[in-house]
């Protein structure tokens, strides 16, 4: 039996459909915290299919699109360092200061090399031995300890032309001034899978015990994601709100112990800004002083100017769930994924991209 | 961004695994994974890095509570 078809299935797909359908009787709003959970939900077309009581939103869980503008403003200054900059491809065309871009900077002239991994980013600077090479590290907890392990390489091998932008940012953070923030309206969260299975379960039971919200750990295949739902739903009815892990097949409940080692082990907690949500406590990941000598942002001090989200682009708004995409007066209009505005449109896992796409 | 996948090691050297998924072949660092896996297991695998191996009970035990929860006949 091959588990990742089953998990598929439509006949299992459509009963718990039917199960939904009878139970959300009343509004009810469940925020996504994962872009993979955002494209996932159109693409399965889960999105079509629940009832109208049921209101899916996507919260802050795109790493791109949560990057400040500040953020944005620093790496852009480091491609006019004459650096040799590795990124993940989804930054090249997030709009920074002036509609500028990594795209337009390399066209420009400067050297910016899309990678798959931090790992090759290393590899990168072994085989530049010339050139001072800076992985562009957005991510949260489930990139973070592929950076971290990284870093514990080139630190054991002393390789001195490699450095990290962190930009790491948190989720159980984030989470928490959500279910803070008074003016939005969350009945329950589905909770990203491949984050809990590095943090675990425990990082989550705040929601539950101080903001009665219900939150489930969620995979990716559309029988998860119904599923999920289908017990948000029925915690809801049971006024018993509870942090329940629903991939078990992949979620230890004490998440994956080492990977959280190598993290501590080079990264400590600081505070982050992010799009939309602003500064909050502890929601980032700094290096920690041992690795001083590959921080970025203490060797090359990028400037990270105080500049504005892009003129009328409402991504702040979206992240928080207090928007659609659609609600947004240059969705379509003045933003399209050819041409975005803000990074919810740039990144494939921003929801407005995602609404773009498959909603037409 | 943060898309993980599920893949098959075919074959481990030190801390490198070969994975693959139809027909897609990748090489994966096994630094973080906290189990160690061996040949045919599943691993999510994320930028380059296993992440943890997928654990086919817990997978099966899931399939039946979903069955079972929906008065379904478990015929697999
Ligand atoms: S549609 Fe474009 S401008 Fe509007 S919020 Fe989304 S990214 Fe910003």
């Amino acid at each position: 039996m091959n588990l990742i078809n089953e998990f598929k299935d439509p006949a299992l797909c459509r009963h718990i459909l039917e199960q939904i359908q009878a139970e959300a009787r009343t509004p009810f709003r469940v925020m996504e915290v994962c872009g993979t959970h955002t494209v996932a939900i159109f693409q399965s077309g889960i999105k079509s299919l629940l009832p109208e009581n049921l209101t899916h939103i996507s919260g802050p869980g795109c790493p791109v699109c949560v990057t400040s503008d500040q953020e944005v403003g620093a790496f852009l200054n480091l491609a006019g360092k004459n650096l040799l900059l590795a990124t993940f491809g989804d930054l090249m065309r997030v709009p920074g200061p002036g509609g500028h871009s990594l795209k337009a900077a390399q066209a420009e002239g400067a050297r910016i090399q899309v990678v798959y991994s931090a790992f090759d980013a290393l590899q990168l600077a072994l085989s530049n031995p010339r050139d001072k090479v800076v992985f562009l590290a957005v991510g949260f907890e489930t990139t973070a300890p592929t950076v971290a392990a990284t870093l514990k390489i080139a630190r054991e091998q002393s390789v001195s032309n490699f450095f990290v932008l962190s930009m790491h940012k948190l989720v159980p953070p984030a989470l928490a001034a959500l279910a803070a923030d008074r003016d939005i309206q969350v009945n329950g969260l589905l909770l990203p899978g491949h984050v809990s299975a590095i943090i675990g379960v425990e990082p989550y039971s705040f929601l539950s015990r101080e903001f009665n919200i219900s939150g489930v750990i969620t995979g990716f295949e559309p029988l998860d994601m119904l599923q999920s739902i289908l017990i948000l739903l029925r915690l809801s009815k049971q006024k018993q709100p509870k942090v329940v892990n629903n991939y078990k097949r992949v979620v230890a409940d004490q998440g994956n112990p080492r990977a959280l080692a190598v993290m501590q082990e080079v990264f400590i907690p600081g505070d982050a800004l992010w799009r939309g949500l602003g500064n909050i406590p502890v929601s980032g990941l700094k290096l920690r002083k041992e690795y001083n000598q590959f921080d970025a942002w203490q060797v090359f001090d990028p400037k990270a100017p105080d500049i504005q989200m892009p003129p009328g682009c409402k991504c702040g708004q979206v992240l928080k769930g207090q928007i659609l995409p659609h609600e947004c007066p240059l969705f379509r209009v003045g933003c399209t994924p050819a041409s975005p505005v803000g990074p919810c449109m740039v990144s494939t896992e921003g929801s407005c991209a995602a609404f773009f796409k498959y909603s037409l | 961004m943060c898309l993980a996948i599920p893949m098959e090691i075919t074959f481990i050297e030190g801390n490198v695994a070969q994975v693959e998924i139809g027909g897609v072949k990748n090489r994966v660092r096994l630094d973080i994974i906290d189990e160690s896996p061996v040949v045919g297991d599943f691993v999510i695998v994320h930028a380059g890095f296993a992440l943890r191996r997928i654990n086919r009970e817990e997978g099966l035990e899931t399939l039946k509570l979903f069955q079972e929860g929906l008065g379904l006949e478990l015929n697999k």
